[in-house]
């Protein structure tokens, strides 16, 4: 509508009359559309420009602060990780070594640094603990779940769990993992993995060695053991200096390969 | 109902021919390598210049896509490429002489990528992209060439291909050849400028543009008559659009630097890549120079209009209510209520090729998965988009894809419940 017509149209009696009449049509329409400017300002969303808000993907699973998801745990924890490990992780996602198809979508386009990045965001989080249901289970099987935990077993070759998971369980840095907070359903599903090639590390996949030397009944003893274990209060992975001596000799890379 | 006949016919058609072909096609020379009668010199292939400009230009040809294997040494091979037929997978291209191109002259390099022959004269099956490849100079593969034997060799044998009788017999791709492949490289058009004809020569030819953006017959042949007009691409399930930025074209309004910034960064104010086209994007187009970038834009604006598409007599019907609430609540906050996205941040939806493509695949998959643009030089921290496969059920997918394919002036026909259950179950490569 070219509002500079209207002083002319003015000019002659039938001609006010029109143009009254085209103003009483198009004021209206000219408000709305110029209410439709406006809401389209308005509506034109305000994006902050940070991590949290770049990896939306991501926290729809996992949960604004990496806590993963309360109940059967399916999207892990990632809140308070080391970061090495994250970043590690997300690289085997997109090097086909750790296998889940919208995780391996999700990642694939990302660089290295951009990957780092956003581990680190992760990592930095904190967020409470929520314990997951762990099935009933005799005092037995806990029994073994505590004993490997704590002490391994000799008979079978596998050393325990806190030698290179660190004392308190909560990983060390700065990229070993930690082992509390995870839920059954979780720690079952991951150690089976190792079993089914689903999941795999680059060498030395120690982890690959153990998982394949624990017995079906062990793996639902651990878990529920860990499942059940009260998170420590404080999650955070311990310093590198504190890491026990793993069993000599045990998991170590040559160049005849890894000697277990 | 007379598609389908038609398709009928043409199976038939090309299965007697597929026959006659068996029987009175020369069986492909079985040749012995010569060996070491080359006419290109070992310094020639040794000339860093020479060697960096094969770098770029195989860059350009993407070969390090397909011929490296998930988490594996680049050009090693092992990625095996799914068709409809089978799955081939991608020789190892490092110059190791068992299982690489070690013992390759040049000449034999040429014959693989200008005739689509192997180093024994065998027919290589065209999941390898030679039908554009024939297009690219002598020049030009030398340098490819070059830049191959400069690599650090890999040990790494290639796997046999894997498929389905008769396209194991390498013989009957005779067939297949003499009705959809015409060798030769590409010829300057000389009533053009140098820059249409540089973008040409880039498109049709290293970039194998058409390779994705045309439909594919039962065979998996390519019409020459329908060039970058826009196909679903087979097995991977993805739909690669028109190229065509005039009237009824797939990129109908793009400027020449909407697809400039699209090849270079991934995204643009008409839409960000995602599925192929971002791998295409991060491994690819990104490193082109711009020079080359704006011949391809040129190009492609050229690309004539096309017919208006039928109107649609859609008998899909959707429930716009639900699909509006679901918008509302899930998607305006980053697509906009008036689906014009944030600018460098959030593709628009409002004329968006990738939601306006006739079959609605790309919209229903990038719906349930979600993801990130590539991360390239230009957006090198990309916002995402979240997967809504867990939140959403196939009602609800399809409401929503159905509303953003009518909402605005997008005029794309509806999707059915069915159709997300089938792409729910797409392997994602
Ligand atoms: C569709 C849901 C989904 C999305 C989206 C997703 N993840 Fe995951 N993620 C999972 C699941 C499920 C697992 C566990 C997979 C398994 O069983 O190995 C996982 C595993 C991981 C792990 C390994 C955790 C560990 O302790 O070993 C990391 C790290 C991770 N995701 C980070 C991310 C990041 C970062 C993003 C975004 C770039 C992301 N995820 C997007 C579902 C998702
Ligand atoms: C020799 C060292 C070693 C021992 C002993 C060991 N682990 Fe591990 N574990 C690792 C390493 C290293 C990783 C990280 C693997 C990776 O990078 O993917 C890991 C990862 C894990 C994970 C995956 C954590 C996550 O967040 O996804 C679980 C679960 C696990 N270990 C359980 C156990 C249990 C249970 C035991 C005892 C029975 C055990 N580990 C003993 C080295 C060890
Ligand atoms: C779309 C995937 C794809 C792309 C892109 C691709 N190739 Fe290939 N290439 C293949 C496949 C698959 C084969 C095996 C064909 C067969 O076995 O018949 C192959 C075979 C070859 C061969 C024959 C090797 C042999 O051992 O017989 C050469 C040489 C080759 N490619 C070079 C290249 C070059 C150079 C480029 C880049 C300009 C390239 N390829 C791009 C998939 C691809
Ligand atoms: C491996 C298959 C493949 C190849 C090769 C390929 N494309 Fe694409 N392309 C796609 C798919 C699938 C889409 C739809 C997804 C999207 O929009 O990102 C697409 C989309 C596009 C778009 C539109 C992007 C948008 O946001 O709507 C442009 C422009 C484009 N391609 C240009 C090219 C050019 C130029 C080449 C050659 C240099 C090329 N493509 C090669 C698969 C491919
Ligand atoms: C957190 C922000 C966010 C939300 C919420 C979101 N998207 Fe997206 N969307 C994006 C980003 C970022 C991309 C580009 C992704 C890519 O390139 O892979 C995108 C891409 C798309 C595309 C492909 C267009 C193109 O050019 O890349 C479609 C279609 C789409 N979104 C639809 C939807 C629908 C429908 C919803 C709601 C169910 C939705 N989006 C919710 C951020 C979002």
């Amino acid at each position: 509508m070219n509002w500079f017509v209207l002083p002319y149209l003015a000019w002659s009696g039938w001609a006010s009359r029109a143009a009254i009449a085209l103003l009483v049509v198009c004021a209206p329409l000219a408000t709305t559309l110029a209410a439709d400017s406006v809401s389209t300002a308005d509506s034109q969303p305000q994006v902050p420009d940070t991590i949290q808000q770049r990896v939306k993907a991501c926290t729809t699973c996992h949960g604004v602060h990496g806590e993963g998801s309360a109940g059967d745990g399916v999207f892990p924890r990632l809140a308070g990780k080391p970061a090495a490990y994250l970043a590690q992780q997300l690289a085997y996602f997109q090097d086909g070594l750790r296998k889940y198809a919208p995780m391996e979508y999700t990642v694939r386009q990302l660089s290295p640094a951009y990957m780092e990045e956003i581990a680190a965001y992760f990592s930095a989080q904190e967020a409470p603990y929520h314990q997951s249901p762990v099935p009933s289970v005799s005092t037995a099987v806990m029994e073994r779940g505590k004993q490997l935990v704590e002490r391994g077993d000799s008979t079978r070759g596998i050393p325990s769990c806190v030698s290179c998971h660190g004392e308190r369980l909560t990983g060390v840095e700065p990229a070993m993992p930690g082992l509390a907070g995870l839920s059954y359903d979780y720690v079952s599903a991951q150690i089976g993995s190792w079993r089914t090639h689903t999941r795999a590390a680059k060498s030395p996949d120690c982890m690959a060695i153990v998982a394949n030397r624990l017995r079906d009944s062990d793996i639902t003893a651990v878990a529920a053991w860990l499942g059940s274990l009260p998170p420590p209060t404080d999650m955070h992975a311990q310093p590198a200096d504190v890491e026990k001596q793993v069993l000599p000799g045990w998991c170590v890379v040559s160049d005849a390969g890894v000697t277990p | 109902m007379k598609r389908w006949l038609g398709g009928l016919l043409a199976v038939v058609i090309v299965l007697v021919a597929l026959a006659l072909a068996w029987t009175f096609f020369p069986s492909p020379r079985e040749k012995s390598p010569q060996s070491a009668s080359s006419q290109v010199s070992a310094t020639t292939l040794r000339d860093p210049a020479l060697i960096a400009r094969g770098e770029y230009l195989a860059a350009v040809g993407d070969c390090a896509a397909c011929h490296t294997r998930k988490g594996g040494v680049r050009y090693a091979g092992g990625r095996s490429l799914a068709t409809p037929f089978g799955n081939v997978p991608a020789p190892n291209l490092t110059p190791d002489p068992e299982t690489g191109l070690g013992q390759w002259s040049f000449e034999d390099f040429w014959r693989a990528l200008h005739l689509g022959e192997g180093r024994h004269g065998e027919l290589l099956y065209p999941v390898f992209s030679y039908t554009s490849f024939t297009k690219v100079t002598h020049d030009d593969a030398l340098a490819i060439f070059a830049y191959l034997q400069s690599l650090p060799p890999v040990r790494q044998a290639s796997e046999e291909p894997s498929l389905r009788f008769p396209y194991s017999l390498r013989r009957s791709l005779a067939a297949w050849r003499a009705l959809y492949f015409k060798p030769g490289v590409y010829q300057p058009d000389p009533a053009r400028s140098e820059q249409w004809n540089r973008g040409a020569y880039l498109v049709q030819g290293l970039g194998h543009c058409n390779e994705c953006h045309a439909t594919r017959d039962a065979l998996g042949g390519l019409s020459p008559d329908h060039t970058l007009t826009g196909g679903q691409i087979p097995e991977q399930n993805w739909y690669a659009p028109d190229l065509s930025v005039n009237q009824g074209g797939g990129l109908e309004g793009w400027s020449k630097g909407d697809i400039v910034d699209l090849l270079k960064t991934g995204q643009s104010a008409k839409g960000a890549a995602f599925g192929p086209m971002a791998d295409v994007v991060r491994k690819s187009t990104q490193h082109m120079t711009d020079t080359d970038l704006d011949a391809i834009a040129t190009y492609l604006q050229s690309l004539p209009a096309r017919p208006a598409a039928q109107a649609l007599v859609s008998r899909v019907s959707f429930d716009r209510k639900k699909g509006a609430q679901l918008y509302a609540d899930r998607c305006a906050d980053c697509h906009g209520a008036d689906g014009r996205g944030v600018a460098g941040i959030y593709p628009p939806l409002d004329g968006n090729t990738s939601i306006n493509e006739p079959t609605g695949i790309n919209a229903i998959r990038t719906v349930l998965l979600g993801g990130f643009a590539p991360v390239t030089a230009g957006n090198p921290r990309p916002y995402s988009m979240p997967p809504y496969a867990q939140e959403l059920n196939d009602e609800d997918v399809a409401a929503v894809v159905s509303y953003i394919r009518q909402s605005w002036s997008n005029k794309a026909p509806a999707v059915r419940p069915s159709d997300v259950s089938v792409y729910r179950h797409t392997p994602i490569d």
